[in-house]
């Protein structure tokens, strides 16, 4: 059992900090402009499919900084030339808008680089165990993913509270006419920020395509999880975002590596059931079974007895 | 009277269209657009008239079909028996119930937090569908026979065609039912909260039991297109609660145009339509309906009836045909940008030597036809953006009220 816990907590920080690298541009792009950005995780998507084809030619390291850039330099042209295009007709139009972007971009992958799973493996240098534990091994690729997640957040902690530049973006989020009248040009910092977002977003698919395969899929699978987890964490909070992450990444990982279920319960509590009744279905669940809709139901209930989140100050 | 005209002409085209389109195909297709336009008809009720964007509104479609499909099963088995005319109400009540049941803790507030849960809940719905196999018959799905029942009248429903009248009957009533709704002060009332919920509120409204109204009418109204699916596939499975169908009914919906309550069903026929006929040409299909969608979302907000009901004010003043030129000026250009588009689109896709575009062939690895697709498309995007000017004039003159000569 204690073998098990620590690499379900070992994977579970992985999937956590990998989460919180989405949900951090997310929920910075949420407190700016006001709309979830419902293709963040397609450009989740795109960094992973564009390190997958550059890294067949260039190798995985250059494609570690080049995928990013790119994909950001996309989001930033997109915020341009289309968001901010359809910002005039409202909130629902800006997160229809999104919405519909989302389904291009899956569209559009599949146009160009096929539905079929692409082989994105992690680079032959990080290929070893890093240590063994209790027979089992912990790969060092797994163990760069924590270190290039935790260093972008000290990063991103830094500039947003410690430069210049970082205290004219928070400036620009809660007041963006005064920032405009000390003459900063606010729509370019906004069109930065939805540039940096999208770009960690192209980076952390950039480090996980090669754990969590790279199929067309990919974003529809992290997508509605990353939702989950800016609205559990409070929307506009990077403190609640990153506790969330953590959070729902170590619920399902614990949940899976466990063998729990209903019946051990109801053996628990002493009641018995038949096989043929109308709800052994719900009886015979297991903890892993559930684990995929245990973030679904935390945000149900978060939304249902605290709409704002966890940290989260403004409620729409 | 006018309006009680649109309805009897409404009633007569829908009865007279299987003898126009006979095929079987294009009764197959009409099937689907009856379904799909009073699913759309029945999400406006909660994004156009209620003003909440829900994520998830295929979960009372997807239930209402579920349970539609357990009574057929019903029916075959003998448990009881009731004609199969009656199979969509099932699916509406019991599409009203989980509305009931959900709306009662997610319409406290529309705006994000409404969005979230219902896409939450859309999740949620479909995640456990796939674990509760003896309801939702896992990743196989649920499938029944709708030719059991009782006959009615002596139809027994074994053809498409006699499909195509129990769903447009039951499409036509849905249609009459919920354009009654919008007229009631429940209706009405929705409309004010969607506006402006605190002012609603003083009136003395409860804006949440407002909002649930719409909700479980929303909800029953799913519930029928699902049973109606139902009755027509006599198949259910995960897909059609799923996020996918919620947002193909927000797609329907938004492109039709939400501000009008004609258009969620010129957005339900229009893509149904674009949906078959473009599937059967290319696979490509779903990427020319996102980009359709995002340029719609871009370019028409108030979506294809919108477009359409911005030339009340030009066809008023009598001056409709100022804009015949300048349409057709900028129209020309503007398709065959988007068909050369296209063209290198599929060339680029085909994976034959030879590619085949309206008639016009093409050698798709060589030069010489890139070169000539990449010509004409230029051409075209000049030629549009040149027409552009005269086009934005002529809609400045056909809109300008005269003032001045008229006694």
């Amino acid at each position: 059992m204690f073998e098990v816990m620590i690499f379900a907590t070992l994977n579970g920080l992985v999937t956590g900090l990998l989460l919180f690298m989405l949900a951090s541009g997310l929920t910075l792009i949420f407190s700016m402009m006001g709309v979830l950005n419902f293709a963040h995780a397609s450009f989740y998507m795109l960094g992973a499919y564009f390190a997958y084809s550059i890294s067949l030619y260039l190798g995985f390291w250059p494609a570690l900084i080049v995928a990013p850039v790119l994909v950001g330099v996309l989001g930033g042209l997109i915020e341009r030339y289309g968001l901010r295009r359809v910002h005039k007709s409202g909130h629902v139009a800006e997160l229809i808008f999104t919405f519909g972007l989302a389904f291009l971009i899956e569209e559009a992958v599949q146009f160009f680089w096929g539905r079929a799973t692409k082989d994105y493996r992690s680079p032959d240098i990080l290929d070893f165990p890093l240590f063994t534990l209790f027979g089992q091994n912990f790969p060092a690729y797994k163990a760069f993913m924590i270190f290039i997640s935790i260093a972008i957040f000290i990063a991103l902690y830094f500039v947003l509270t410690r430069t210049r530049i970082g205290i004219i973006i928070q400036a620009a989020i809660t007041h963006p006419h005064t920032v405009a009248n000390l003459g900063h040009n606010v729509p370019l910092i906004f069109m930065a920020v939805f540039g940096v977002g999208t770009g960690l977003a192209g980076l952390a698919g950039v480090i996980a395509g090669p754990v969590l395969t790279t199929f067309p899929g990919m974003a529809m699978v992290l997508g509605s999880i990353v939702f989950v987890i800016v609205v559990i964490g409070g929307l506009g909070s990077l403190a609640g975002a990153l506790v969330a992450s953590l959070l729902i990444g170590l619920l399902q990982s614990y949940a899976i590596a466990s063998d729990l279920g209903m019946p051990d319960l109801l053996n628990w509590l002493g009641v018995s059931f038949e096989r043929d009744h109308p709800l052994n279905d719900i009886w015979r669940l297991t903890l892993p079974q559930i684990a995929p809709i245990l973030p679904y139901l935390l945000l149900v209930l978060v939304l249902i007895f605290r709409p704002s989140g966890l940290f989260g100050k403004r409620e729409s | 009277m006018f309006k009680f005209a649109i309805w009897i002409i409404f009633a007569i085209v829908i009865v007279l269209l299987p003898q126009f389109f006979s095929s079987l195909l294009s009764v197959s297709i009409l099937n689907q657009m009856a379904i799909a336009i009073v699913f759309a008809l029945s999400y406006n009720m909660l994004l156009g008239q209620g003003g909440m964007l829900s994520f998830g509104h295929a979960v009372y479609f997807g239930l209402g079909g579920f349970m539609a499909v357990h009574a057929l099963l019903g029916i075959e088995d003998g448990n009881y028996s009731f004609s199969v005319t009656l199979i969509p109400l099932v699916g509406g009540l019991f599409g009203l119930l989980a509305a009931l049941f959900i709306g009662s803790f997610s319409t406290h507030k529309a705006g994000t937090v409404f969005a979230m849960i219902s896409l939450g809940v859309g999740e949620l719905i479909a995640a456990s569908s796939l674990i509760l196999v003896s309801f939702f018959g896992g990743e196989a799905g649920v499938s029944g026979d709708r030719t059991y029942g009782p006959t009615f009248f002596g139809y027994d429903f074994a053809q498409d065609l006699q499909v195509y009248y129990l769903a447009a009957a039951w499409m036509f009533i849905a249609t009459l039912a919920m354009y009654l709704f919008t007229q009631t002060p429940a209706g009405r009332m929705a409309n004010a909260v969607r506006d402006n919920p605190e002012r609603a509120e003083f009136i003395g409204y409860s804006a949440r039991r407002v909002r649930l109204i719409s909700f479980v009418m929303a909800g029953f109204f799913a519930g029928i297109a699902g049973g109606l699916f139902a009755v027509n596939y006599e198949i259910l499975t995960e897909q059609n609660l799923n996020a996918v169908t919620s947002g193909n009914v927000l797609l329907m919906a938004y492109i039709g145009g939400l501000g009008f309550f004609i258009g969620p069903m010129v957005g339900a026929v229009v893509l149904t339509l674009v949906n078959s006929v473009l599937s059967h040409y290319t696979t490509l299909w779903m990427l020319y309906l996102g980009i359709m969608f995002v340029l719609t979302v871009m370019f028409l907000p108030s979506g294809l009836t919108g477009f359409l009901m911005m030339h009340r004010t030009p066809w008023h003043l009598g001056k409709i045909r100022l804009l015949i030129k300048p349409y057709i000026v900028t129209a020309i250009p503007g398709a065959v940008f988007a068909l050369s588009l296209v063209a290198m689109v599929e060339m680029a896709h085909t994976s034959e030597a030879e590619f085949v575009f309206l008639g016009a062939s093409f050698n798709s690895s060589g030069p010489m036809s890139w070169g000539v697709l990449v010509a004409i498309a230029l051409a075209s995007f000049i030629a549009l953006r040149r027409s552009l000017p005269q086009l934005r004039e002529a809609w400045a003159q056909a809109n300008a009220i005269e003032t001045g000569d008229q006694p």
